[in-house]
């Protein structure tokens, strides 16, 4: 019974029960959504309770599960769970975004809204237990198990390419995950353990192995973020999937890479990732850049946003790869701002789209006139991604910078200032198509006949946006409480690095 | 003490107003949103007054915590305030001429909200013009780099709502989109300044540990030169950036599309100001390497000789004023960069109320034009509700002439602001002016004639711009008829004409207070009065003079006629044609920066990372090879090989069956034989082998 | 007294008649006739060892038999009778229907 109502088994299991209610209900469409929502929120609000037990000065695992599972022919892998400063608040961001994902599909799912909620919760599941897994065998089980609902929802429920989408999607992200398979069971038959903090403290993994296996779970990993050039999944995904789908995409799926680079690659290869740093920096800061240039140049409003993606978690990977305290923590706040922030985006982008069934920028303009409350929230979600200072983007970005900027010796060296300086252009660039789509969509006088005589947002619409813009306003103004649950555990990874004796460059 | 604590309400008033006016705004009618806004940049002045009396008693200042912001390792940055001179200086002219100002919009909104057939908007501009008031507070009062970047790139965002203001319309009224792309260019190009100044934040960083000024400035000798050099020369692209000089300017002029109290406060008064204060603020890192400073010397002087040739040219009255605030912006970084920081925010006080004044009195004749031409629409056509009329530009000074008949009052102000800005003694421009001046004889020839060569035509301009608006004879209809703006309008331009008047008593040679006052902060060293110039003080007012002089030549002896050619261009031909075109400089970063960088989007986009990535690398390479492979697999191996020997099994099993069928007759008398046969030899064998 | 012996070869000419009627005549119902010889034949055997051995077995195995041939009877002539309604004939040689 412990087991049952552990508190992280409970988080990840408990839509469960919502799947099951919906299992019986038939043909009652607009039940299930309720059911959905419900059962998201109360998840949503046992993530809370885990939060309050969630001791913020304890840099290690807490609120563990560890029990045997698979113990056959030397095989040992352990049914673990845990969370920790890494992982809190990426609990907290799917939890939190699941339930307003499930209110944005009120009128954009019409048919099968029972099946789409279906999914949704197997969603949920699938992504909570990978941030929560700490056995390696388990976070694969996890990690797959996302596949399988997203491709359904894009595949459904998508738009007119969706089964090229879902199955590119699906393939692609497979393929790299079977690298990171085989280096799993790498790790777990010749280290004895696939326990993740078993095999941390272990260590002693000869550096050139370290470094092939760093480059197989970078496979899956740097797919899922994604990073450049294995980006070209994302913009079908997202342009075909519907908005409740791209919104968990964006606002978590992806993060799923980025936290795997975290917990994974750095944690165990120490060494390969002081290695392989510059390379990733490299590709991090191309990502920023590329996707900025990229996504000025889109026509559809959604695909802009999704190369937006891009440049945005390549800010997160540059952040990560700077192995310093600010260059980690403030990665970790960005990924938690990306999912508020292109959430937001989506979200927006998903508003537009049920009125005029249209993505074309070219088909909007002077929509301020029409919709201001709309205009006005797009805005303020438009500035965070921009990341103006006062909202939560800057924290993020420009922690991030000055992390990477001192990279290594304090003052750092001239190889890191050129990363920090070019990912700077950075922000440049993403002002450009930010206010290039803001202009496009809002601003001018109203050239289509068809914009004149839209609604403006309606409560339901509000009820999902303001959570969002609040959290906008609160991590950039007061960002104290979200740095303080990472910064032991962060702390405690970056003495990995020092222990290991390694200087970094 | 206790009144330094009362420093985050500054902000928090506007920020306050912004919130009502949002909110119910649009509900209280004009009079109350213009009370909310007025009432809250008055709360904003009345606190900072509060500060310079608690200051006058403690000038070391304080530093006001008021909660933590950002901290990790030794990364550490709450948000506090800094009261001390420097700040407080800042605090008083935005607040101050910030209220007056606001008090005009409230008057000259009215109308402008009319013309533009958008009564519902009156609230939406005071929403951001307390923004603005709050933004601006922060950046001056931020007690670190990082929390004045945030106030920074604030007041970047309202200059890009107001200017953007009437985002359906183009600068001349008609519908259209050129405002939002003036306020997106603002945006752009103050962004590329922005990197500058984070480069800057990021080494200020890693070379003193800190971002607080408490913890840099002080060290500024500790950190090896090149590293402040890089520190400084990276602040200046900020600089260039929002205090629009050489070669981030391009954005001021197009600001001009936003509503005149925007020019006046964003443009002229405050925001653009910024990039000053931040020079005089990291003084003692500017000062730690001559270099620097010498090329944000030259940086300023190039910018106000550069930007007052433009000026001459220009035919918009917003214009001149627009190229005349860059003009003097540069004399302010001019000064800033020479180590003259006194007289840098000297002049940036007296700037703030004359060119305030200016625009603020610009607007006065473009509303008096307007409700001229109004009547005169109303008149001519009653019935019909055509939009854009017959084209009339009200800004245009060729339209112009004679206003000083029909709007008295505003052309008294107006010259007062002139003749402020021309430096003409004892107005306040020329204690300012002459005290840069001063110092550039000393520190720097060459800058010293940039700069009086700047001060030249700058007097001319003036000049040029008096004559063609409000003497000879009026060259349109609507000039004619213009009628003096009400007394909403009026007060605060007696109000700022005042403070021109009186201004140069805040640095008089000889007296000093305000270098006296800024010591306090800047240190003796940094601070250090200027010694009064008799000869430059004459050389610059006789150059001035002489302007007047050509001006009046050119403008005033023949005074324009209609549609008449600006005399100007038969003398200088080519030239004047340059400064007319702004010496092509947007269109040569169009050509430059903005079309390759739409080309390279799209051929990024559309040829790498579609056609090439997505398409062929992914979809053709890889799913091809794939399917090749799969077709091989299927095919020959797998049907051939696999179902091969499947089928072969199959058959033979079929073939035995076949061959064992023949056992099966029907007959039940047969399988009872054939069971009684079996019974039989197992009974023999059991019986016979035991 | 008579000799047991008598009863053994009774009994073996009673089976062997038995046999043979299963696999010579047409009859359905003289099959079951014959079967039911072959099985009291086999009571026969039963009851003469059990008097020979003076054990009580043999008695009860017959009476085990007894009720076996009468519910294999019973089936067996409710077959029978639903065959004859589909192929109004009793012969075996016509239900070949299972040849392969």
């Amino acid at each position: 019974m412990d087991f049952i109502f552990a508190p992280l088994n409970l988080v990840t299991f408990f839509p469960l029960i919502g799947v099951l209610i919906l299992l019986f209900l038939k043909e009652r469409e607009e039940l299930s959504r309720w059911v959905a929502l419900v059962t998201s929120l109360i998840t949503f609000g046992i993530s809370l309770w885990v939060l309050g037990q969630f001791n913020s000065s304890d840099p290690g695992l807490q609120l563990p599960i560890d029990v045997d599972w698979i113990q056959v022919a030397g095989w040992n892998i352990r049914y673990a769970m845990g969370v920790d400063g890494l992982s809190i608040l990426l609990v907290l961001l799917t939890t939190f975004l699941a339930p307003i994902s499930i209110l944005s599909t009120w009128k954009a799912v019409e048919e099968r809204a029972r099946d789409f909620m279906l999914f949704f919760l197997l969603l949920e599941i699938g992504m909570v237990g990978v941030f929560l897994a700490q056995d390696l065998f388990l976070f694969y089980i996890f990690w797959e198990f996302t596949l399988v609902p997203m491709y359904f929802l894009i595949g459904i429920w998508g738009g007119q390419q969706r089964m090229y989408a879902a199955i590119k999607f699906f393939l692609y992200t497979m393929a790299g995950s079977i690298l990171m398979l085989l280096a799993i069971l790498w790790l777990g038959i010749n280290q004895g353990s696939f326990y993740l903090p078993e095999l941390v403290s272990k260590g002693g993994i000869p550096g050139n192995i370290q470094y092939w296996l760093f480059l197989a779970f970078a496979a899956a990993f740097a797919i899922k973020v994604p990073m450049w050039p294995l980006h070209s999944w994302l913009p079908d995904a997202h342009v075909q999937a519907p908005t409740a789908g791209s919104v968990i995409l964006a606002g978590v799926l992806l993060k799923m890479g980025t936290y795997g680079f975290l917990r994974f690659n750095l944690s165990l290869f120490p060494q390969a990732t002081v290695q392989l740093a510059p390379v990733m920096a490299t590709l991090a800061v191309i990502g920023i850049i590329y996707g900025a240039i990229v996504s000025y140049s889109q026509k559809d409003v959604k695909k802009l946003v999704a190369y937006s993606s891009i440049s945005h978690l390549g800010f997160v990977m540059l952040g990560l790869f700077a192995l310093n305290a600010q260059g980690i923590e403030g990665a970790i706040l960005q990924m938690v701002n990306h999912g508020i922030s292109t959430g937001a985006l989506f979200l927006i982008v998903g508003f537009i789209y049920e009125r005029r069934h249209t993505r074309e920028l070219d088909e909007f303009g002077g929509l301020w006139q029409v919709m201001p409350l709309y205009a006005v929230t797009t805005l303020i979600v438009a500035l965070s991604s921009m990341g103006l200072p006062g909202l939560n983007g800057f924290v993020g970005e420009f922690t991030i910078l000055l992390g990477a900027w001192g990279a290594g010796q304090a003052g750092g060296s001239l190889g890191n200032i050129l990363y920090a300086a070019f990912a700077a252009v950075g922000v440049i660039l993403a002002a450009v198509y930010i206010l290039y789509m803001f202009q496009k969509m809002f601003l001018g006088p109203i050239t289509k006949k068809a914009n004149e005589k839209l609604k403006d947002l309606s409560w339901r619409e509000l009820a999902v946006i303001v959570p969002l813009i609040i959290l906008i306003f609160w991590i950039g103004l007061y960002p104290k409480p979200f740095f303080a649950l990472m910064h032991p555990a962060v702390e405690q990874l970056l003495t990995v690095f020092q222990t290991a004796g390694l200087a970094l460059h | 003490m206790d009144a330094f604590n009362l420093v985050p309400w500054i902000i928090l008033f506007p920020v306050i107003g912004l919130v009502l006016n949002a909110a119910i705004g649009r509900r209280i009618g004009e009079r109350g949103s213009a009370l909310i806004a007025i009432a809250a940049s008055a709360g904003s002045l009345v606190i900072s007054v509060m500060q310079y009396l608690a200051l006058s008693a403690h000038p070391e200042g304080a530093v006001v915590y008021l909660a933590d912001w950002i901290g990790i390792g030794a990364l550490n940055v709450p948000w506090a305030f800094r009261v001390d001179t420097l700040s407080v200086t800042m605090m008083l002219v935005v607040s101050g001429v910030g209220t007056l100002i606001h008090i005009y919009a409230a008057g000259y909104m009215h109308f402008d909200v009319r013309y533009k057939e958008d009564p519902g908007s009156y609230a939406r501009f005071f929403v951001y013009l307390n923004l603005f008031i709050a933004a601006m507070m922060i950046l001056v009062s931020g007690d670190s780099y990082l929390t004045l970047f945030v106030g920074w790139e604030g007041v970047g965002l309202c200059s890009y709502l107001l200017i953007g203001f009437w985002y359906q319309r183009n600068p001349d009224g008609n519908k259209g989109i050129m405002n939002s792309l003036a306020a997106k260019k603002a945006m752009l190009v103050n962004r590329i300044g922005d990197f500058g100044f984070l480069l800057a934040v990021f080494m200020i960083f890693w070379a003193f540990g800190s971002l607080n000024f408490d913890e840099v400035l002080p060290h500024a000798e500790t950190v090896a030169p090149w590293v402040i050099m890089f520190i400084t020369l990276a602040m200046l692209l900020g600089v260039t950036g929002k205090s629009a000089q050489l070669p981030l300017y391009v954005w001021l002029p197009d600001a001009m599309a936003g509503p005149t109290p925007v020019s006046a406060l964003i443009h002229a008064a405050t925001m653009v100001t910024a990039g000053v204060y931040l020079v005089a603020r990291s003084a003692p890192l500017f000062a730690a390497v001559p270099a620097a400073q010498t090329t944000v010397a030259f940086v300023g002087a190039l910018t106000a000789f550069f930007a007052a040739t433009i000026a001459v040219g220009q035919y918009d009255i917003k214009k001149v004023l627009a190229y005349s605030t860059i003009s003097q912006l540069g004399f302010m970084v001019a000064a800033v960069g020479m180590g003259a920081f006194v007289a840098g925010m000297f002049h940036l006080v007296t700037h703030a109320f004359f060119k305030a004044l200016l625009f603020l009195g610009s607007g006065s004749v473009i509303l008096a034009l307007e409700r001229a031409h109004h009547v005169q629409e109303t008149l001519s056509n009653p019935k019909h509700k055509k939009k854009g009329h017959t084209h009339f530009d009200p800004q245009d000074m060729r339209v112009m002439g004679g206003l000083r008949k029909p709007i008295r009052l505003t052309f008294w102000v107006y010259t007062i602001g002139a003749l402020g800005l021309a430096g003409i003694p004892p107005l306040a421009g020329f204690f300012s002016k002459d005290e840069i001046l001063a110092d550039a004889w000393i520190e720097n020839p060459l800058v010293f004639l940039l700069l009086i060569a700047a001060a030249f035509l700058t007097a001319f301009y003036v000049g040029r711009q008096l004559l063609l608006v409000f003497f000879g004879s009026p060259r349109s209809q609507p000039a004619d008829k213009a009628v003096e703006s009400p007394a909403i309008i009026t007060i605060p331009l007696i109000a700022l004409a005042a403070l021109v008047v009186i201004g140069g008593l805040i640095n008089l040679p000889g007296w000093h207070p305000f270098t006296n006052w800024l010591a306090h902060t800047l240190g003796e060293e940094l601070a250090e009065p200027t010694e009064f110039n008799f000869f430059v003080a004459l050389l610059a007012t006789v150059f001035a003079l002489i302007a007047f002089y050509l001006a009046w030549i050119f403008y005033g002896r023949t005074p324009l006629a209609e549609k008449q050619v600006d005399p100007l261009k038969q003398r200088l031909g080519r030239v004047f044609t340059g400064m007319e075109n702004k010496w092509w400089v947007d269109e040569f970063y169009a050509w430059l920066i903005v079309r390759p960088y739409k080309r390279f989007a799209g051929f990024l986009a559309d040829t790498i990372d579609w056609k090439f990535l997505h398409d062929w690398v992914h979809d053709s390479a890889v799913v091809n090879t794939f399917r090749w492979f799969a077709r091989f697999l299927a095919n020959p191996v797998d049907l051939g090989v696999i179902d091969g020997i499947a089928n072969g099994l199959a058959k033979s099993a079929t073939g035995l069956a076949r061959g064992l069928s023949f056992f099966q007759t029907g007959f039940v008398r047969n399988y009872a034989l054939v069971t009684f046969l079996g019974v039989v030899i197992m009974l023999g064998y059991l019986v016979f082998s035991s | 007294m008579v000799p047991v012996s008598y009863y053994f070869a009774l009994s073996a000419i009673l089976f062997a008649l038995g046999a043979l009627g299963v696999l010579i005549r047409r009859n359905a119902i003289i099959i079951f006739m014959s079967v039911e010889l072959m099985l009291n034949a086999a009571n026969l055997l039963f009851v003469a060892f059990a008097r020979m051995y003076e054990a009580l077995q043999g008695q009860i195995y017959v009476f085990f038999v007894i009720a076996v041939a009468a519910a294999e009877v019973a089936v067996g002539l409710a077959i029978i009778v639903a065959i004859f309604r589909t192929k109004k004939s009793i012969d075996i040689d016509e239900m070949s229907s299972l040849k392969g």
